[in-house]
């Protein structure tokens, strides 16, 4: 057996914290041979991230890190003074961070930082080293390197910086690259292109890559080999495919199941399908929401006189011209990538965002123009939000907040019944009704979650709008929720309009589905038809770049 | 992750408070012990001085200008002991410290809190608005903010003499002085709860609220106003430091309170006349006492930012 390029034993991380001590990597081994793809798998705080920081040697107080060897290529690595590591970071090991954003100065082109880099660590001269970072940002797929290598980071959409902080990485020529959620912050289809492009890369120049990320799809087209962590131990180690379809450990084997996969059908429609009924879809129904020729426009003119005058004007179409309608108990899911104006849309339907031209109908009341339309839409309309952090005030208990729609609404006026209320909808979303004197922080980003949806819930509403509703959350979490909502809907037939980057999520929760790109509504119907057989090209791009772990080797 | 929240610890009130990192972090600042028991003993003093004070320096009666200019730690020829001296006309110092301290906290608690209720108010509006009246209510606090504070409340003052009757005048000074300090420094309240206004009004707890129709008025209140009280403290505090001083300066200049009823900054004033002729305790005394107050209010401030500061610990 070859001798590994990273070989990691009983690395521990320790925080030492007012309140006790919090061991976030409790002694950990593993190695990572050349030229291999080790993907590295948990939910949030399995100590992932906290075990790339330590072998770089960024853990900072009050961390402690104990090891008993850490070597690159048979060096040891570990317990190095700042100046040692600071040979090795960028260097030997590059690094690939979740925000291209933040992990590139602003203040400069990508060109000066590659050729910074690259002379820092490499004995080339200024023209060499532009050349060589040229030849980088080509290698990494960007178009007409010659010219982008002068622009600054902003000038990028977020794939291509992402693109140029891969580029940066691998400009010294390191032995191991340790990638850090590098795709999280993407849209899907760029998503596919980065991870093809830092696996190529590495793959030809035989560099190890360490990813570390919590979507198992990632994992699976990506990496070779896989660990899966839990509360900073490892779970089970192996190559991917084994572990994917042949998961061993009681963790690892809930792990995969919760994730809902774009290939599996609605488990709606399979049912019917099953029983012969699916044309049985009460088609002639009125539905109960009415979206018609939705129009939305943000003036970003420079000046007010530009916007008198109409000289330099600049009008962004956030939705552009979109119709759907919802039938009563069922699920509409709207999918699109970030700024295809989902969340503008949803904007408009929950009363947040005046629609620049169109009309959305709640029962065929225009719930902006109407007499009226104010308290139909309050009344009928909730919105569960996609930060649970954000989204419940931190200074109210938790009781309050679930009654603040009953009171705003005046809903009842007599507290002991909203006290009842609001024990009631705690047990209905599998909290204690107990909680209600505590306050948000002292919950998990699931449980607060389903606050919030107790809250969306506590005036009674017919209509939620899902904003993304557990694109926060890990994927146990997310199936338990997704699984609260349906069995919420079953209960008090509730209407939803599910916003989703997910299209795996969306395929499972939907009755019907819309894909928006560019504020257009590119294609509209049952789920299973657009899942099934997509018309739009963009649909089909879409569906193929989704990162699925049945595409697993 | 189950169903089950973490079992609820009956714990008190009291428990919470000492437990909380703000306690934890006072009790690591010795900086913040020692400023906080000055200020603390400052104030009592201030607010007992009726009880505690050897003399009452404001009764004629009681003033022999035999006492006057008794050095500190000696007894006149009158045989009245004065452990600070006496000044001209033969007041304890030590009870017009007393006394003017009174005055001093008065006046600056007072403006601060005027301060503090219009610039927040001003504040969450322009954050919550946005548009236009933001511009104006900013575009004046920037007015304001380049102009040294002390300047505006005199201008107040000044216009308010003008205003005022002359007989009333004598009554309604310490009321001017307050409106004169509080609106001189109302603009970092509004500039601080602006901006942390306009970022609470983004999250998501706003447009849940907005979504079932309460009330802007409602939602600044109950939603943003607990949220941006952090920052208000830190400012309210330091605001109380620069509101005394303020008023020691304005009184200094002699436009302040009236020399029937003497701040310290009165006695500074006051003392300053007799520094060469070798009186220095007329001066010293006061002025000591004023450093002392305005630095530990001030040191606690600072303390208190760094707490509520995250990133600091």
């Amino acid at each position: 057996m070859a001798e590994p390029l990273l070989s990691v034993r009983d690395l521990k991380v320790v925080f030492h914290l007012r309140r006790g001590d919090f061991t976030a990597v409790n002694g950990i081994s593993f190695d990572i041979m050349p030229g291999e793809v080790l993907g590295v798998v948990g939910e949030s705080g399995a100590g992932k991230s906290i075990t790339g920081t330590a072998i770089m040697g960024l853990v900072d107080r009050p961390g402690e890190v104990t090891v008993s060897n850490i070597s690159l290529k048979g060096e040891r690595i570990d317990g190095l003074d700042e100046e040692g590591y600071r040979k090795i970071r960028g260097k030997r090991i590059g690094m690939v961070m979740q925000d291209p954003l933040t992990s590139l100065n602003p203040l400069y082109t990508v060109g000066e930082q590659l050729v910074e880099t690259i002379q820092r660590h490499l004995p080339l001269n200024q023209a060499q080293a532009r050349e060589r970072a040229i030849k980088l940002l080509a290698e990494a797929g960007i178009p007409k390197p010659e010219e982008r290598i002068d622009a600054y980071p902003h000038q990028f959409s977020g794939g291509m910086r992402q693109r140029v902080v891969i580029s940066l990485a691998l400009a010294a020529e390191p032995d191991l690259v340790i990638a850090d959620e590098p795709t999280s912050a993407l849209d899907v289809s760029v998503q596919a292109q980065i991870i093809k492009v830092l696996k190529e890369l590495c793959a030809s120049r035989g560099v190890g890559v360490m990813l570390i990320t919590h979507d198992m799809g990632v994992i699976a087209e990506a990496a070779d080999r896989m660990i899966v962590m839990n509360k900073g131990e490892i779970v089970e180690t192996g190559s991917v495919g084994d572990i994917i379809n042949r998961p061993k450990e009681p963790y690892t084997i809930k792990l995969i199941e919760a994730i809902p996969s774009i290939k599996s059908q609605n488990p709606r429609y399979a049912a019917a399908a099953a029983k012969g009924q699916v044309a049985a879809a009460n088609e002639d129904d009125a539905p109960l929401v009415t979206v018609e020729n939705l129009f939305c426009e943000f003036d970003l003119s420079p000046s007010v006189l530009s916007r008198l005058f109409g000289g330099n004007r600049k009008i962004i179409k956030a939705v552009n011209d979109v119709s759907f309608t919802i039938r009563r108990g069922s699920t509409y899911g709207l999918v699109g990538e970030s700024g295809s104006g989902k969340s503008t849309c949803a904007r408009m339907m929950v009363g947040l965002q005046p629609p620049t031209a169109g009309s959305v109908k709640l029962e065929g009341v225009d719930i902006w123009n109407d007499r009226g339309a104010a308290t139909k839409r309050r009344r009928s309309i909730q919105m569960i939000f996609q930060d649970p952090y954000a989204s419940l005030n931190p200074r109210w208990r938790v009781g309050d907040i679930i009654a603040e729609p009953i009171r705003a609404l005046k809903l009842s006026s007599s507290n002991a019944e909203v006290a009842d209320r609001v024990a009631d909808l705690l047990t209905k979303v599998r909290l204690d009704p107990g909680v209600m004197h505590k306050y948000p922080h002292e919950f998990s980003g699931g449980q607060r979650q389903r606050i919030a949806i107790a809250r969306a819930l506590s005036s009674q509403p017919e209509f939620i709008i899902c904003d993304e509703p557990t694109s926060a959350l890990d994927v146990s979490v997310q199936a338990q929720v997704l699984e609260l909502m349906t069995a919420l809907q079953e209960e008090f037939g509730l209407t939803y309009l599910l916003i989703s980057h997910n299209l795996a999520v969306v395929r499972q929760m939907a009755d019907a589905v819309g894909v928006l790109h560019n504020g257009v509504l590119v294609e509209s119907g049952p789920v299973e038809e657009i899942f099934g057989n997509p018309q739009a090209d963009y649909t089909r791009m879409l569906l193929d770049a989704v990162p699925d772990i049945s595409k697993v080797a | 992750m189950t169903d089950v929240t973490t079992p609820a610890k009956p714990q008190s009130r009291l428990v919470r408070v000492l437990d909380s990192d703000l306690v934890f972090s006072y009790r690591r600042s010795p900086i913040a012990i020692v400023a906080s028991i000055i200020a603390v003993v400052l104030i009592l003093a201030a607010i007992l001085a009726p009880w505690i004070a050897p003399y009452n320096p404001f009764n004629p009666r009681t003033l022999n200008l035999m006492d006057g200019f008794t050095k500190p730690m000696s007894t006149s020829f009158a045989g009245n002991y004065f452990l600070l001296g006496a000044d001209h006309q033969g007041r304890d110092l030590l009870s017009t410290i007393l006394y003017g301290m009174r005055v001093s906290l008065f006046v600056g608690l007072s403006a601060t809190l005027f301060a503090m209720t219009l610039g927040v108010s001003l504040g969450l509006i322009a954050g919550y608005r946005g548009g236009l009246l933001d511009a104006v209510i900013m575009r004046i606090a920037d007015i304001q903010l380049s102009f040294p504070a002390i300047l505006i409340a005199l201008l107040i003052f000044g216009v308010a003499r003008g205003l005022i009757p002359a007989n009333q005048q004598e009554n309604t000074v310490l009321v001017v002085l307050i409106l004169a300090i509080g609106l001189s420094n109302w603009a970092q309240f509004a500039r601080t709860v602006r901006g942390a206004t306009m970022v609470e009004r983004q999250k998501d707890y706003v447009s849940a609220a907005r979504i079932m129709g309460v009330p802007p008025i409602f939602i600044l209140i109950k939603h943003i106003l607990p949220n941006v009280v952090g920052p208000v403290l830190v400012i309210a505090t330091i605001g109380l430091a620069l509101a005394i001083i303020e008023e020691a300066t304005l009184s200094f200049l002699g436009v302040g309170v009236p020399p029937t009823q003497p701040s310290l900054g009165t006695l500074i004033r006051i003392g300053q006349q007799f520094l060469f002729s070798g009186e220095w305790w007329i001066l010293a005394f006061p002025a000591f006492t004023l450093i002392l107050l305005a630095l530990s209010v001030n040191l606690l401030g600072d303390w208190l930012r760094d707490a509520l500061n995250p990133r600091l610990r």
